[in-house]
């Protein structure tokens, strides 16, 4: 299978696959965190007649041009969107619909125009809807690593200002920084991630190369830098493994391949991440359910009921939750059930209450003062 | 009247997808929910992709009841990760929608390279052949594709019909809808559903993605011009089924794609509903100009 492949191509996909993840997963990461997921998914789209601008305008399949034609485009695209949220009563949800389908629409239109004007290198343009890495050559390289390092030399260079701008965009304002401006600079950067994939992922599926890494990478990180640096590892990972994969296999298209790597990487993380991870989250709750027992609720009630000095106090169910961080209701039920603990009437609209039966009332004195007593004497073989 | 002249058949298809989508697009577009369009169209292919593989067809009644079943099982990931709370409805569409596509054309790739059902065809749609594909009904051989978005246009009309009401209030106030026991979250499965639906039936004629530009531009569009429900769904409806024979013939005068000039022929009327809303605006101030309020968003 491999003696297909000279090992030029292989590293050229490799090299290729590496720049896009890695330019996508950091940018990705803003645009996660500032609720703008979708704004690469119609970049992306309305990249397409940027696409086939450049070739009529140059005439051929050169990396370059293809590159500033989408780049223009994404700006229009933007500028369309700007305009309709805006200046009309449309949400940005409809701006973002309507400039993705009404841009693709544009771009098809143009492609078929190329198509039936003949020419032996537009077979090459179809191949941007979902991306061909093997017909990527050592050429192509060079635009995407040098978008690629001035991208993230930019976000090096304003990290203060994009973090600012990403967390609190208020203060940022208030500060006297030029949201306008940066949210502007930020929409740049993710079309010019869209950009970098187009030969390998395409325009339709680049979207989910800018919001899987960084939704993955959330799952593991609670600093900015760190979910960035993840990011790009991630998005790097899927682009090799994803770009080699099609290559060995002929017929199948890269996007799509990069994209499923991408997306199991996310539900990856978001099922096991150890913090995050539902998985889990959903563990830690189930043991600390199961290792609360009903007795240490019952000595909560009771040393409640001590410090308020009435046996009868009557405790809110809402304030036990809160405490034990969990819903005790089956545990108060049981303790219920058990005649230690009775439900109880405080006033309407409150919430239940719970308050000791005088039988409990003996059990969580006798136990608190077992309790008690094993503590004094730990403390005093401590001691000694 | 022959209905299986190439005309008729190509514009009264496209005419039929645009209202279909448009009438089901104006409920999305006024609940803001518009990229759900977006996401819906592309999951669908994993549907027409495993419907293709387990009965070796891509049209029929089975077919699209199967293949809408991946734009409900869409919108059903998108809510389960939104409710997770590990990521916001932006990032979870995101990440639903090009993961289904993605498996619909691997799929695709791997079982169908070489038959009637490509990416590009799913992706672009060949409304220009439709014609070629004809059943006989009641003694008329009317084109496959026309009758079933004929059909797929009632059902859709009889829901939103059937439906005003409940519709109309989950749209505008969800809580009141819920309060009155209307069951909006149910409509809202429903209106999905059958918009899951008509993609599939539609995909045939313009492709998954063109079909956004249907069921997002004509109501969005007429929004900019109206603000009464009735007379933005019938402005709609007016948009799209227009769009068809103007798309139609500038895509044979330029020889172009003629689903995409369809696409495209609603943009033009988008522009026009905005330029007509700036001059009723212009001229309701005298000739000052309108600064709108900054949005609350931005």
């Amino acid at each position: 299978m491999l003696s297909f492949l000279s090992d030029y191509t292989l590293h050229n996909v490799m090299f290729g696959a590496a720049l896009i993840g890695v330019i996508s997963g950091v940018l990705g990461c803003f645009a996660v965190l500032r609720r703008q997921s979708l704004l690469g998914d119609t970049l992306s789209h309305a990249a397409l007649p940027g696409v086939c601008l450049g070739f009529l305008w140059s005439g051929t399949r050169s990396m370059e041009s293809l590159m500033a034609g989408a780049l223009l485009s994404a700006a229009l695209a933007t500028l369309v969107m700007l305009t309709l949220t805006r200046r009309t009563r449309l949400k940005m949800d409809a701006a973002l619909a309507v400039t993705l389908s009404l841009g693709f629409a544009l771009g098809v239109v143009l492609l078929t125009f190329i198509q039936n004007r003949g020419g032996a290198a537009q077979a090459g343009l179809d191949s941007f809807l979902f991306g061909q890495a093997a017909a990527t050559v050592r050429a192509d390289l060079y635009p995407m690593a040098a978008v690629v390092v001035i991208g993230l030399s930019l976000v090096v260079v304003f990290w203060k200002p994009l973090k600012l701008m990403t967390f609190d965009p208020e203060f940022a304002a208030v500060s006297g920084l030029p949201v306008r401006l940066l949210e502007l600079f930020l929409t740049g950067m993710i079309a010019l991630a869209v950009v970098v994939g187009l030969q390998m992922v395409g325009v339709i599926l680049m979207t989910a190369m800018v919001i899987a890494p960084g939704a993955a990478a959330r799952q593991w990180s609670a600093s900015l830098l760190s979910m960035v640096l993840i990011a790009a590892a991630l998005g790097a990972l899927a682009g090799v493994s994803g770009g080699v994969i099609s290559a060995l296999a002929p017929g199948l298209s890269t996007g799509p391949v990069v994209v499923l790597v991408a997306s199991a990487i996310a539900l990856f993380s978001l099922l096991l991440a150890p913090q995050r991870g539902l998985i889990p989250s959903r563990w830690r709750r189930h043991h600390r359910r199961s290792h609360t027992s009903s007795d240490r609720i019952l000595l909560t009630v009771y040393e409640l009921a001590r410090e308020h000095g009435d046996w009868s106090y009557r405790v809110e169910q809402g304030a036990v939750d809160a405490y034990y961080g969990m819903v005790t209701e089956p545990l108060l039920n049981a303790l219920a059930q058990r005649e230690l603990l009775t439900a109880a009437e405080h006033m309407p609209d409150e919430g239940q209450h719970w308050q000791l039966t005088p039988a409990g009332y003996e059990y969580a004195a006798a136990r608190s003062r077992a309790q008690n007593a094993h503590r004094r004497l730990r403390q005093a073989g401590r001691g000694s | 009247m022959n209905w299986t002249d190439p005309t008729v058949a190509i514009v009264l298809t496209g005419a039929l997808v645009g209202m279909s989508g448009a009438l089901l697009g104006s409920f999305l577009v006024l609940r803001g929910n518009s990229m759900l369009a977006d996401a819906i169209s592309h999951s669908i292919l994993f549907g027409i992709a495993i419907a293709w593989l387990l009965t070796g067809q891509t049209s029929g009644p089975l077919q699209i009841v199967g293949a809408a079943l991946s734009g409900v099982l869409a919108v059903f990931l998108i809510e389960l990760l939104t409710r997770s709370r590990r990521l916001r409805d932006d990032a979870a569409i995101g990440l639903v929608f090009p993961a289904l596509f993605s498996a619909g054309v691997v799929l695709i790739n791997l079982y169908a390279a070489d038959v009637h059902l490509d990416e590009h065809t799913v992706l672009l749609g060949e409304i220009g052949f439709i014609w070629l594909d004809t059943v006989t009904l009641m003694g008329v051989e009317v084109p496959r594709a026309t009758l079933t978005l004929g059909v797929m246009l009632l059902v859709d009309a009889a829901f939103v019909l059937a439906f005003f009401k409940t519709l109309k209030l989950a749209t505008f106030d969800t809580d009141l809808a819920r309060v009155l026991g209307l069951m909006p979250g149910l409509v809202f499965y429903a209106h999905l559903s059958l918009l899951s639906g008509t993609a599939v039936a539609a995909f045939d004629a313009v492709g998954v993605v063109l079909f956004v530009s249907f069921v997002v531009v004509p109501p969005a569009a007429a929004y900019l011009v109206t603000q009464r429900l009735v007379s933005l769904i019938v402005l709609a409806l007016g948009i799209a089924a227009a769009s068809a024979p103007i798309g139609y013939w500038l895509a044979l005068w330029w020889d172009v794609s003629i689903g995409g000039m369809m696409a495209l022929s609603t943009g033009g009327f988008l522009l026009l509903c905005y330029g007509w809303r700036r001059f009723a605006d212009r001229r309701a101030l005298g000739s000052t100009p309108v600064q709108p309020p900054p949005s609350a968003s931005a």
